[in-house]
């Protein structure tokens, strides 16, 4: 191996242990309170939460504006009784229609990160923040050191089913980071194995890092993280190993992006429930 | 599947059922045990037939029919195996197969095996299965096995409960 290689190894192993620290600092989920349902026009209820330890609210509670909920037909569905506290939000969906609901915040765009003139770190857009690209060029400067600029995109979903599952929650719209089941994600049962695929902007995001967490974080002491790579067609499997409920993240990344980015990367999150058998 | 094949397994069928005669009828007893518990709502019971391709036909399914609005079926998903296996597709209530629930007892289901769902189902090996669910309680799944066409050496045949059902036993009763 020459120097030149060694190098790259070097900063792609830095690269790859700093993305998934930030991955651990931010595990963002919405939760509900049932998956499976049945009867006329239930509700569901869900804590939705950015917290290290899953599936317990103890960090930020989540914004919930950018969150959304589509009915079995792709309608859009209103969230009910909306709150924020101080470690999580919560609110209610009414399955009017049988079928498959996805509730999901997404969002993406150019970010980019630098030093100023006395080596202090900046980020655009900040923490917390969002920003359109058109505001790239005013609020970036161009000539900054250590300037890097990226194309993200993260989303955080789940799904409820009323009655049989149904499918149409889960056509691609072929923007930012997407999930998509050949396994209904609400027909999970211990022991078995689901599979899913992973799209960025509609190509398959293959080699997408995924680690999948049972919940009960608290009653134990190790992570018990299932760790998974997606294969040429963005696929991979997962065998629930009990029934429970599981965090899923995965992350994606590449050089397949215009200036002024340099890197086109996706983040994903989703709550998956498993059922006994 | 071409036209003489589909002729030819249905004409098997109807010949393999003819011999089930009228005097006969194949029945399943399911004992729904007394339980000493305080607070005490019967079973949610669903009773179907699955094929090793895990195609379901519906028996009987008992829960509580009688709630205002349909607020029952609210807990059907709670006879879990069965709400995986076709009682999710079902547009309830559905006739002749869903009725109330049953109390501790004796309890029979007769299983006409003329009636149209039965009778179109392919010669081969099937899984009685008979699950129930109980409002802060558990929940038991029991099967049987079943051969179609109905081989009568394998009857009666029964299996004990541990928890939310006792003996449930399939058996030709004659008709008099």
């Amino acid at each position: 191996m020459n120097t030149s290689n060694l190098l790259k190894v070097i900063t792609a192993g830095i690269l790859t242990a700093s993305v998934a620290m930030q991955a651990q600092a931010h595990r963002a989920w919405m939760l509900p309170s049932s998956t499976v349902l049945s009867g006329d026009a239930p509700y569901v209820t869900f804590d939705a939460a950015i917290s290290n330890t899953l599936f317990y609210p103890d960090h930020v509670a989540m914004n919930l504006t950018g969150v959304k909920a589509y009915g079995p037909e792709g309608n859009s569905v209103e969230l009910l009784n909306t709150a924020k506290g101080k470690y999580r939000s919560t609110f209610d969906i009414q399955l009017n229609d049988e079928g498959t609901y996805k509730i999901a915040t997404s969002g993406g765009g150019l970010r980019a990160r630098w030093e100023d003139e006395n080596g202090k770190r900046k980020m655009w857009p900040r923490r917390g923040q969002t920003a359109q690209d058109s505001e790239f060029d005013s609020a970036v400067p161009q000539n900054a050191k250590k300037l890097r600029v990226s194309r993200s995109y993260r989303r955080v979903e789940t799904f409820v089913t009323l009655g049989a599952p149904s499918d149409k929650v889960f056509a691609p719209t072929n923007q930012g980071i997407e999930m998509i089941p050949q396994t209904h994600p609400n027909d999970l049962y211990a022991g078995e194995t689901a599979t899913f695929t992973l799209l960025i902007e509609g190509e398959p995001a293959k080699g997408a890092t995924i680690e999948v967490i049972p919940d009960g974080m608290r009653y134990r002491n190790q992570q018990n993280e299932i760790k998974l790579t997606a294969n040429e067609k963005g696929e991979f499997e997962i065998t629930w190993p009990a029934a429970g409920r599981y965090f899923l993240e995965a992350e994606y990344e590449d050089n397949k992006v215009a200036l002024p980015a340099t890197k086109r990367t996706g983040s994903y999150a989703a709550t998956f429930e498993v059922l006994p058998m | 599947m071409n036209t003489p094949k589909v002729l030819l397994i249905f004409s098997t069928i109807f010949s393999v059922f003819s011999t089930c005669a009228n005097s006969e009828t194949l029945t399943l007893d399911v004992q729904i045990p007394q339980l000493k518990v305080a607070e005490y709502h019967s079973p949610y019971v669903a009773v179907w037939l699955e094929s090793k391709s895990r195609k379901s036909t519906q028996i009987a399914v008992w829960y509580d029919v009688k709630m205002a609005d349909n607020e029952g079926q609210e807990w059907l998903k709670d006879i879990r195996q069965w709400w995986r296996r076709g009682g999710r597709s079902l547009d309830l209530p559905y006739d002749g197969i869903t009725s109330a629930t049953r109390g501790p007892g004796s309890h029979q289901i007769t299983i006409d095996l003329n009636r149209a769902e039965l009778k179109e189902l392919k010669p081969g090996d099937y899984k009685l299965r008979i699950e129930a669910a109980r409002e802060v309680g558990g929940r038991e799944l029991i099967e049987i096995p079943l051969t179609l066409p109905l081989d009568k050496t394998a009857l009666p045949i029964s299996k004990n409960g541990t928890s939310e059902l006792g003996k449930i036993s399939l058996s030709l009763q004659t008709n008099n």
